[in-house]
């Protein structure tokens, strides 16, 4: 190039005003689209909190611990539904987390042919697709039957231990808790899968290379690798469990009080709720379901934060 | 660590190769290797891009199982042990022969517990601390981490991170530490440093390196290997040693035109 010396032709390096307007255009338009999503939220936020506003004003923080909820009286307490919102999201998490990790391990490795292994991805990924209608039929007409001798069991022989302390009913915490693992599972997997084959492979070359057995690298180096992906995972699952409705609905047996710390009784969740009476609530009522909605709210955030927290403290710099 | 590959007799060459034909499924990467690796010697392989001297390398500590269509036809001995006999526990032969990759891999852990890694999955009994010391010493990397060694080791700079890649390997008290291009993202003074380190490494272990600088090689090896490659009429392309010597013959004269071609800089 340093050799032509002919100018008569230089290079047009001037952008034409319409590319500019596209690329400004093309910022602008985004930025807009981003802050209408935050306005979006805050909005919602308002919204509820504004109509939940005569509830707060008359039952205060008093709400987060009374368990009385009583549309006659107009006494109104969500200690058991945010207690069964809790109970309900730590089940399927504790039933979730090792066996999502686990199918993440198995489905990142090399354990299978391709072939094999990609149907397998695929078809664990299916599950988040079921509607959840599906899974609560599925949880009436299938796991309940399947699961009540064994709650009864429980019961019979294990009934000392406060979470066993009443005999099943059929629907209960314990059936809502399971399904929901079920449910979150193929999320678990599928980002946790995402993160261990996100690790490097010189990683997995330098732990080898030193001696380290599969199963050695597997536990001391791609899983802590990949611990801020699986953490984020966690706890988008546990969001995705605390919110669910409608299997939770038809699995948890929507018993407004809370008397025992039994998962095997009925019990109700924040967003079960909020589905089985805003179709017919009306006055305080409303304001009391949406003080309800604004503490399911509240709660997400303090999980979102949390995971939030507990990703940067212990990501491991790659 | 009763095994197999530590009662092997030891004899003055480490590894030995007789006719070796490395394959990934039907492709034949390299053939007809036969070379003497001497004890406490660093030995280059030199050569074109692609010619296979990163897989021959990793023959020898058996990393190449990680691949499932690699094989090989024909034998390396480990002393007087055949390395790649059926009772052979590949993770026991990367026990005895380390390996620092091309690209610094510290583990995003702190400098001590990269350092600690190896030793740990040994079951190392003695003092930590005193070993860790000892690496990062042999690494010359003591003197800038002793300070922090809770720091993570990704945080390190680049050549601080490739040396304590070598503190690591050297940690398990390998017999062999093979390096596969272990400067070629190195600044200059680094690749100095790394390159000294190597004279002072090779009185306790044997050291085999790839490197694409024959500056490198002349500098730092005893023995070269200089390998080519030739396309079949397929365009397969199969790497094959040209000539082996020791460094200053390979460099100063020697026996095969391509050698000398590829030294003096006219081609690859």
């Amino acid at each position: 190039m340093a050799s032509t010396t002919d100018h008569s032709s230089p290079m047009n390096r001037k952008r034409s005003a319409a590319t500019r307007l596209i690329d400004d255009g093309f910022v602008w338009g985004t930025t807009a689209i981003a802050i209408a999503v935050g306005l979006l939220l805050a909005v919602i936020a308002l919204q509820v909190g504004e109509d939940a506003l005569p509830a707060i004003q008359k039952f205060g923080l008093g709400f987060l611990v009374s368990n009385r909820w009583s549309v006659i009286d107009g006494e109104f307490g969500a200690l058991t539904q945010i207690y069964g919102t809790l109970v309900t999201s730590f089940i399927a998490l504790l039933i979730a987390v090792p066996i999502g990790v686990g199918v993440a391990i198995f489905l990142s490795e090399d354990f299978l042919p391709p072939r094999i292994k990609q149907p397998i991805v695929f078809l664990v990924e299916l599950l988040a697709a079921i509607p959840s209608v599906v899974y609560g039929l599925w949880g009436i007409f299938v796991l309940i039957p399947f699961l009540s001798p064994i709650g009864i069991w429980l019961n019979a022989n294990l009934g000392w231990i406060p979470l066993f302390s009443t005999a099943p009913a059929g629907p209960g915490i314990y059936a809502a808790g399971l399904v929901l693992a079920i449910m979150i599972l193929p999320i678990i997997a599928a980002i946790s899968r995402d993160a261990m084959v996100a690790v490097p492979a010189e990683l997995r070359q330098a732990a080898y290379g030193l001696g380290a057995t599969r199963w050695e690298t597997i536990f001391q180096i791609l899983l802590p690798a990949g611990f801020s992906g699986i953490a984020g995972g966690v706890m988008l699952a546990l969001g995705r469990a605390m919110g669910e409705t409608m299997a939770v609905t038809m699995l948890i047996g929507n018993s407004n009080t809370i008397d025992s710390f039994s998962i095997l009784s009925q019990g109700s969740t924040v967003s079960s709720l909020l589905a089985n009476q805003f179709a017919e609530a009306g006055g305080l009522q409303v304001s009391a379901l949406m003080y309800a909605a604004l503490v399911l709210f509240g709660l997400t955030l303090v999980v979102n934060v949390l995971a939030e927290i507990v990703v940067r403290r212990f990501s491991l710099k790659l | 660590m009763t095994s197999r590959l530590q009662s092997a007799r030891q004899t003055d060459s480490v590894f030995h190769t007789e006719d070796l034909n490395i394959y990934y499924g039907n492709f034949l990467a390299v053939r007809d290797l036969s070379i003497d690796i001497a004890k406490n010697s660093i030995t280059a392989f030199i050569g074109p891009s692609g010619c296979g001297k990163s897989t021959v390398l990793r023959c020898f500590n058996r990393l190449n199982d990680l691949i499932k269509s690699f094989h090989i036809k024909g034998k390396i001995y480990y002393h007087d042990q055949d390395l790649y006999a059926s009772e052979i526990d590949p993770v026991e032969v990367r026990r005895q022969v380390g390996m620092v990759f091309q690209k610094p891999n510290p583990f995003p852990k702190s400098i001590y517990d990269n350092i600690a890694f190896g030793p740990r999955l040994l079951g190392y009994k003695g003092d930590m601390d005193e070993l860790v010391e000892q690496s990062l010493k042999q690494a010359a990397l003591w003197d800038d981490v002793k300070d922090k060694l809770k720091a993570f080791g990704t945080d390190l700079s680049g050549g601080q991170q490739q040396r304590l890649c070598i503190a690591r390997a050297i940690a398990v008290q390998p017999d062999v530490i093979l390096m596969d291009e272990p400067c070629s993202a190195l600044d200059p003074i680094s690749t100095l440093k790394i390159e000294d380190l190597l004279q002072e490494l090779k009185e306790k272990y044997t050291i085999m390196i790839v490197t694409h600088n024959m500056q490198q090689a002349s500098r730092a090896s005893d023995y070269t290997a200089f390998f080519n490659v030739e396309a079949n009429s397929k365009g397969q392309r199969t790497g094959y040693v040209v000539e082996y010597d020791r460094t200053e013959a390979i460099f100063q004269s020697p026996k095969e035109q391509a050698t000398q071609a590829y030294v003096s800089g006219r081609f690859g």
